[in-house]
């Protein structure tokens, strides 16, 4: 392994931050794309010169820009983002029926064979696909149109998709989360669906147990064992060990068990991080302290990491796709904030420092692992 | 046209188009898609072909937002000698 890129989405632009394997210089480039929202990039794990990016504003609305490159040039493609035949209704905040209505891609997940597949995760929740590189989208619409996308309803942020998991044991299943739907599964590569909800609880919808309505914020997977998942919901850290079929709780001894980010070692499948925020109307961390949580146990015991993040008197948020891990020897672990900082530990979480500090508040930060 | 677009577009100052038959905002917008097909979906909805609500059509001192994408344009528009205006609305202050 040769180095990093760190991708990092803001409010304003698109950077793009580079070092060598020892994660101490870093090159920062950008903003590209400036005064757009970007609300997430994405390097292909088939070819890590192919990135995507997902542009919007609310001004001109979505686009989707594509680099060859690394992120050095870029190109728009197609923004067409059209739901499969008559979209219908989901709930809105007052529990009314409001119709489906593209907003923006909030997750682009490219395949982890062809650089010219990508997955869309849209707000209003939808999953779409591109096999040519960005240029044409479809929506695999037997999300959508399970019986329960009715029932589906907005979080705070909007009703988004936000999170894409493929397997890389078996093709045919993904995972994906929509807050506030819950979680679901296919296992035939995205034709039908199934809720994993069983085993959340959320004691803010009518029924606490209720097979969709759960406001999941973010799931995680190891890449070397795609049975289990980590899950951040709205309040509650939790874990599947049998593909999402059922979930138990691991908050264990954290301060608190709501946030946005989860994560997992490049290396050690049990070992796992999240940031815990004070709670759904304060979003900032407990007491003005920045401290990502770890768990060397796959939940449940968590030590906190504070080691160069500021234990006063902070009061930035972390957003759901702002934390990503590298697979150097030592695994690297980043994570932006609202503040505009990208935060980088090249110990596995035990020492951190940043990499920038003023940056536009930060949407999303992913990485790749240069050979 | 708002900065934005000309730089998605990668052009500079105005762009002059050839319009085939009637001049009106959508003849002129069909012609603008036709030549940077990246500018589809950013002025008009892909699906409604309806203003996005943060732009406006300007031309001749007056605000063309509002009447019909089929209605003529002024004679000095058609004839290149004034500019139909495409303005981002002054937002987010």
């Amino acid at each position: 392994m040769s180095g990093v890129r760190v991708l990092v989405g803001t409010r304003k632009g698109a950077f793009v931050l580079t070092s060598e394997g020892k994660r101490e210089k870093w090159d920062i480039s950008g903003p590209h794309f400036a005064g757009w929202e970007i609300y997430h990039m994405k390097g292909s794990p088939a070819d890590p010169n192919r990135l995507y990016a997902s542009q919007c504003s609310g001004w001109f609305g979505q686009m989707i820009q594509r680099s060859n490159d690394g992120g050095k040039t870029w190109e728009p493609v197609g923004n067409k983002f059209i739901y499969d035949g008559v979209p219908g209704t989901h709930q809105w905040y007052d529990g009314k029926p409001h119709p489906w209505e593209f907003k923006r891609v909030w997750h682009l997940e490219p395949s982890l064979t062809d650089p010219d597949t990508v997955h869309a995760g849209i707000e209003d929740a939808a999953l779409f696909r591109s096999k040519d590189g960005g240029q044409n989208w479809e929506e695999l619409s037997g999300l959508r149109k399970h019986g329960s996308g009715p029932r589906w309803q907005p979080g705070a942020g909007g009703m988004c998709l936000h999170s894409i998991i493929q397997d890389p044991k078996n093709p045919g299943r993904m995972f994906i989360a929509i807050s506030a739907a819950g979680a679901f599964r296919t296992d035939d590569g995205g034709e039908t669906w199934q809720p994993i909800n069983k085993g959340l609880k959320s004691l803010y919808i009518p029924d606490p147990e209720a097979e969709v309505g759960h406001c999941v914020h973010h799931i995680a997977m190891h890449q070397a064992r795609p049975g289990v998942l980590f899950m951040q919901k709205h309040w509650d850290v939790m874990r599947s060990d049998n593909g999402g079929d059922s979930w138990q709780e691991v908050s264990g001894n954290l301060p608190t068990d709501f946030g946005f980010v989860i994560d997992v070692h490049a290396h050690d499948p049990e070992t796992i991080y999240v940031v815990p925020i004070k709670s759904d109307s304060e979003h900032y961390p407990p007491d003005g302290k920045l401290r990502v949580y770890r768990s060397k146990t796959g939940g449940n015991e968590w030590e906190a990491l504070t080691r160069g993040l500021p234990q006063s008197d902070c009061y930035v948020n972390v957003l759901r796709d702002a934390m990503a891990v590298d697979a150097m020897d030592s695994c690297g672990v980043y994570f932006g904030t609202t503040g505009g900082q990208v935060y980088a530990s090249a110990d596995a979480g035990d020492n951190w420092k940043p990499i920038v500090r003023d940056l536009p508040a930060v949407l999303s930060v992913e990485v790749q692992t240069l050979a | 046209m708002p900065a934005h677009l000309r730089t998605l577009a990668s052009f500079h100052g105005e762009v002059q188009l050839e319009v085939q038959g009637a001049v009106t905002v959508r003849s002129v917008l069909d012609a603008l898609e036709a030549q940077f097909p990246m500018l589809r979906g950013t002025i008009r909805e892909h699906v409604t072909q309806e203003r996005r609500p943060f732009l406006r059509f300007f031309a001749c001192g007056e605000d063309l937002s509002h009447d019909s994408v089929d209605a003529p344009l002024p004679d000095a528009v058609v004839s290149g000698t004034e500019p139909l205006l495409i303005i981002g609305a002054i937002a987010g202050g």
